[in-house]
């Protein structure tokens, strides 16, 4: 282990200024990603996975928003710690990002060819013929058909799932070392959502990318991942190898989540079961666990004593004060209410 | 994507706290006070409306009497706050008196605009067809114009005076209502309320008053605020033109004219009255800007 | 495109007609007998009526319509009677003196509204926002006739630095030009300039905050490629909605400068001939400018659809 990890998070805290106070979005972070491992982050929205996936990127806005504490250590170097312009040479070469919503994350006066090029020429010293051809190239790669005249096309004539299919493209084009996909197929429509997992996948059997995958999806982190960290509230409630969680979660908010998901066995009369009541406020500080209002297995300790991340199983970790290695919890019926 | 219809509704309670403040405020009036530069806008408007209503009491002087002995007095000599002018009338006096006409015109003359503009308006976007065609391609042609030169020739024609300047910036005024309040009626039309009532067999009148007028108060009140501003301008350009008011009434502009000609020995004649048409249009614009914030932020005027 | 050009240009001729007849109803609200107005009181009765005649006041009101557009049409707008020149004529004299002074005034506007508006928003609730926003505040609602005679005030007067009225020949050299230009340019500018920051700066906000732009950053590109090659563009269309509106109110605003500083544009010919009672002239003016802002609204479309390519003309009415 060790110094074979691509990036290593450690106590990442972004803190957003509202008015006078401070909403805590992410409130300590910790995780390691190997290369060529794909890590999913799930949980609901608002519960600070979206902030976690830009603040890898810095991109966080500021004023109001703030990486206030921790490290973010991508090939050994604390890229927290890096002047804006190094940063600059890091985003969209060695770490790539892809959005929620292709419709406006392709900026709608330019072309497709445009947007491509202007990716490739960041990094790469490439003469605009070269550059020309990497695009047609990138385009065929993410199975756009007729790439040469569709780069001459603005987005507006594109598919949302054609639109994705840019997106990586843009994404992959430096050939990056991690790329993080923020619910990449929630803005789309089921079938187009399955052709660009396909895609993912396809993709990263032919390079070299470890894949950070934001969703609120456990399905899709069944498919693609390796390892997953469920959020609650900026915070982290469990985590640990895909396997592993799918055949034994013990969190009651990540029991909430699976009871939640559409599966392939869902009777379409079958109401879905749904987490009841709201995250807490983030803006005052929890004493115990943030969880705790809508757990149903609460006691009072969950509202006093914060509970610690713990290695129940092997490198499967759980913040619970009822989960630890001599105690478990059982998991009642599935009926919250 | 059914987790997230229930998500969604969890993370409402954590994302308005930008807005709180404004929320909370009871009425339009709080809302208004609230906002720092609405409330100066609003503060300088009621001084203006003040010293219009009070002007007998706050000027010192008759605005109109003359004394040929006394021309061209410096800023507080000899009882005159301000100075005279070259027919030794008092300046403090005259500029309080000018914000009568200001005022007079600039909310007659949107109030003309505006009744006639929603009239049209209201015929040509809730009935349509050839009639809205008609009404919006003559509309487009007073467009054409800018707005003081309509104003311009309007005066040549109709010639000096009170009333005329009214209707002048008021006629000038007509498009701007009309385009606003069609806009508004084409919008509501599409909501299917107006479908349901209709099919109820409701009246057009009803329709008209019940439904689409109260949707376009708010659109209304902003964009007059607003035109109030320009028709003060407005006013004062066509008074500092020898087009406006007719002499000796004290207007704003006709004493920038004249202060203009006396630019050299009484600066100061040219430097309040501007100073007073600059004031009282800024007020009035805080208050037009507050009012849309205040009303619905989103509001495209 | 050159389908797009041909059917607004289409589209612009019944506007212009409409301009035209508004323009024939104002001048004959004039009371009273026009002819005898134009001459004056101490005009004869021959006089009158002569004139009568060769304007064909005594007409049927739609015969007179009808040889006015014809007129029109072959670009006969009338022989003056004050100036006793044909009107086309003296409007060519004085167009090019009023587009020098509007496109120096739409320049600086531009040179200096648009920055403002782009650093505005780009330092969102910073001093230098607050003033820029404070500044342009005080510009939207300046009376431009006042801040005229401050400048003469200030610059001619007292500091002597520019002449207060005239326009430069191009003959004395470039300086002499630029100085008599400088004042009323920057009288003309104040309005648009103040308009084109706030528009600027509130359109920008609107697109700093979208996914594209995050996405352009996300691609590692610098701040200022994001603001300026991304944001920008997309923060034109809405100035380019105002630009149209703000090139009306500068043909009106010129008008007003004009006066102010003599400067021998269409401006100053309105006005001259309004107090020569040339009610032609006047009619003939306002008129050409009319049609021009009519002309200056189609180029504004044509930019709109250039740098907007996801505009859809075939819905948009006649704004």
């Amino acid at each position: 282990m060790g110094d074979e990890h691509l990036l290593e998070v450690n106590n990442l805290k972004v803190h957003f200024r509202s008015g006078k106070k401070t909403v805590r979005a992410v409130d300590g972070i910790s995780f390691k990603l190997g290369k060529k491992e794909n890590l999913g982050i799930v949980g609901e929205s608002g519960s600070g996975k979206s902030v976690t996936a830009t603040a890898l990127m810095r991109l966080i806005p500021s004023p109001p928003g703030k990486i206030a504490d921790g490290e973010i250590i991508f090939e050994g170097e604390n890229i927290l710690k890096y002047s804006n312009r190094k940063m600059r040479d890091i985003r969209g070469n060695e770490i790539s990002m892809i959005f929620q919503d292709p419709t406006t994350s392709l900026n709608p006066v330019y072309t497709v060819g445009n947007q491509l090029l202007e990716a490739i020429q960041t990094h790469q010293q490439l003469s605009k013929k070269d550059a020309q051809e990497k695009a047609v190239e990138m385009l065929e790669l993410v199975g756009i058909p007729e790439a040469r005249r569709r780069l001459k096309m603005y987005p507006h004539e594109f598919s949302g799932g054609m639109r994705q299919r840019v997106m990586i493209a843009i994404a992959l084009s430096c050939n990056p070392k991690l790329l993080i996909a923020d619910e990449p197929t929630t803005a789309l429509d089921v079938t187009v959502q399955a052709q660009i997992l396909e895609l993912m996948k396809k993709l990263q059997d032919e390079i070299d990318t470890s894949i950070i995958m934001i969703t609120h999806d456990l399905g899709v982190v069944w498919e693609l991942c390796d390892n997953v960290l469920v959020m609650y509230a900026g915070h982290m409630v469990e985590s640990g190898p895909v396997q592993s969680l799918h055949s034994n979660p013990l969190h009651p908010y990540t029991w909430g989540l699976l009871d939640s998901q559409i599966t392939s066995e869902t009777e379409s009369d079958e109401l879905l079961r749904t987490v009841p009541g709201a995250p807490p406020n983030l803006m005052t500080e929890l004493p115990g666990c943030p969880f705790a209002d809508r757990c149903v297995y609460a006691q009072d300790i969950c509202r006093e004593k914060k509970p610690e991340m713990l290695e129940v199983e092997e490198n499967h970790f759980v913040a619970c004060h009822f989960q630890t290695e001599d105690s478990r919890l059982e998991r009642r019926g599935g009926d919250h209410s | 994507m059914t987790t997230m219809d229930t998500t969604e509704s969890m993370n409402n309670k954590n994302n308005n706290n930008n807005e709180d403040d404004m929320e909370k405020a009871p009425n339009l009036f709080m809302r208004l006070l609230r906002n720092r530069l609405a409330a100066i806008g609003l503060f300088v408007v009621a001084l203006m409306v003040i010293t219009a209503i009070f002007a007998p009491w706050i000027a010192t002087h008759p605005p109109y009497e003359m004394d040929v002995t006394k021309t061209l007095l410096g800023i507080g000599s000899e009882g005159h706050l301000l100075g005279t002018d070259n027919y030794g009338r008092d300046i403090y006096s005259r500029l309080i008196y000018g914000s009568r006409v200001s005022l007079i015109v600039g909310v007659s003359a949107v109030l003309f605009g505006a009744i006639i503009g929603t009239i049209l308006g209201l015929v040509s976007g809730y009935f349509g067809g050839t009639l809205d065609s008609v009404i919006m391609r003559f509309m487009d042609g007073l467009f054409a114009f800018p707005f003081i030169l309509l104003a311009i020739t309007l005066m040549t024609v109709l010639g000096q005076g009170l009333f005329n300047v009214i209707l002048a910036v008021g006629i000038a005024n007509i498009p701007g209502f009309a385009r606003v309040i069609r806009g508004q009626v084409l919008s509501v039309k599409e909501e299917e309320f107006i479908e349901v009532t209709r099919s109820l067999g409701a009246r057009h009148g009803r329709i008209i008053f019940q439904h689409i007028l109260p949707n376009s108060i708010a659109p209304l009140i902003v964009y007059g605020t607003m035109s109030v501003a320009g028709a003060i301008i407005s006013e004062a350009a066509l008074s500092f033109l020898g087009l406006g008011v007719q002499p000796p009434t004290a207007s704003w502009g006709s004493m920038l004219k004249e202060g203009k000609d006396f630019l050299v020995l009484n600066p100061h004649v040219a430097t309040v009255s501007g100073l007073a048409i600059l004031i009282s249009v800024l007020g009035i614009n805080l208050l037009g800007d507050g009012l849309r914030d205040a009303l619905d932020p989103k509001m495209k005027l | 495109m050159g389908k797009f050009i041909l059917s607004r240009f289409l589209n612009m001729i019944p506007t212009l007609l409409i301009v035209a007849v508004i323009v024939f109803l104002i001048t004959r609200m004039i009371p009273g007998d026009p002819a005898a107005v134009m001459l004056g009181p101490q005009a004869s009765v021959d006089d009158v009526e002569a004139l009568t005649e060769q304007l064909g006041l005594n007409e049927p009101l739609v015969k007179q319509f009808t040889t006015y557009v014809g007129d029109i049409l072959k670009g006969d707008f009338g022989t003056s009677i004050t100036y006793n020149r044909p009107i086309v004529d003296i409007i060519m004299d004085r167009f090019p003196n009023t587009v020098i002074l509007a496109a120096s005034a739409l320049l600086i506007a531009f040179l200096v509204g648009v920055p403002a508006g782009i650093i505005s928003a780009s330092r969102h609730n910073s001093l230098i926002d607050y003033f820029v926003m404070l500044v342009s505040l005080v510009g939207v609602s300046m009376p431009v006739f006042w801040l005229g005679v401050m400048l003469v005030l200030y610059f001619s007067v007292n500091l002597g630095w520019f002449p207060a009225t005239g326009m430069g020949s191009m003959n004395d050299g470039i300086v002499p030009f630029l100085k008599h230009l400088i004042l009323p340019s920057i009288t003309l500018a104040t309005i648009p300039m103040a308009e084109f920051a706030r528009i600027t700066r509130s359109s920008m906000l609107e697109v700093v905050s979208q996914d594209y732009i995050k996405s352009a950053r996300a691609k590692g590109l610098s701040e200022w490629i994001v603001i300026v090659k991304h944001a920008f563009k997309n923060a034109l269309t809405p100035l380019l909605t105002v630009l149209g509106l703000q090139v009306s109110m500068m043909l009106g605003g010129a008008v007003l400068t004009e006066t102010i500083f003599s400067w021998p544009g269409m401006g100053l010919l309105i006005i001259d001939a309004i107090e020569k009672r040339d009610f032609i002239v006047v009619q003939s003016t306002v008129l050409f400018i009319a049609f021009i802002f009519v002309v200056v609204n189609l180029i504004v479309d044509i930019l709109y659809k250039i740098v907007n390519p996801r505009v859809d003309y075939s819905s948009k009415g006649g704004s």
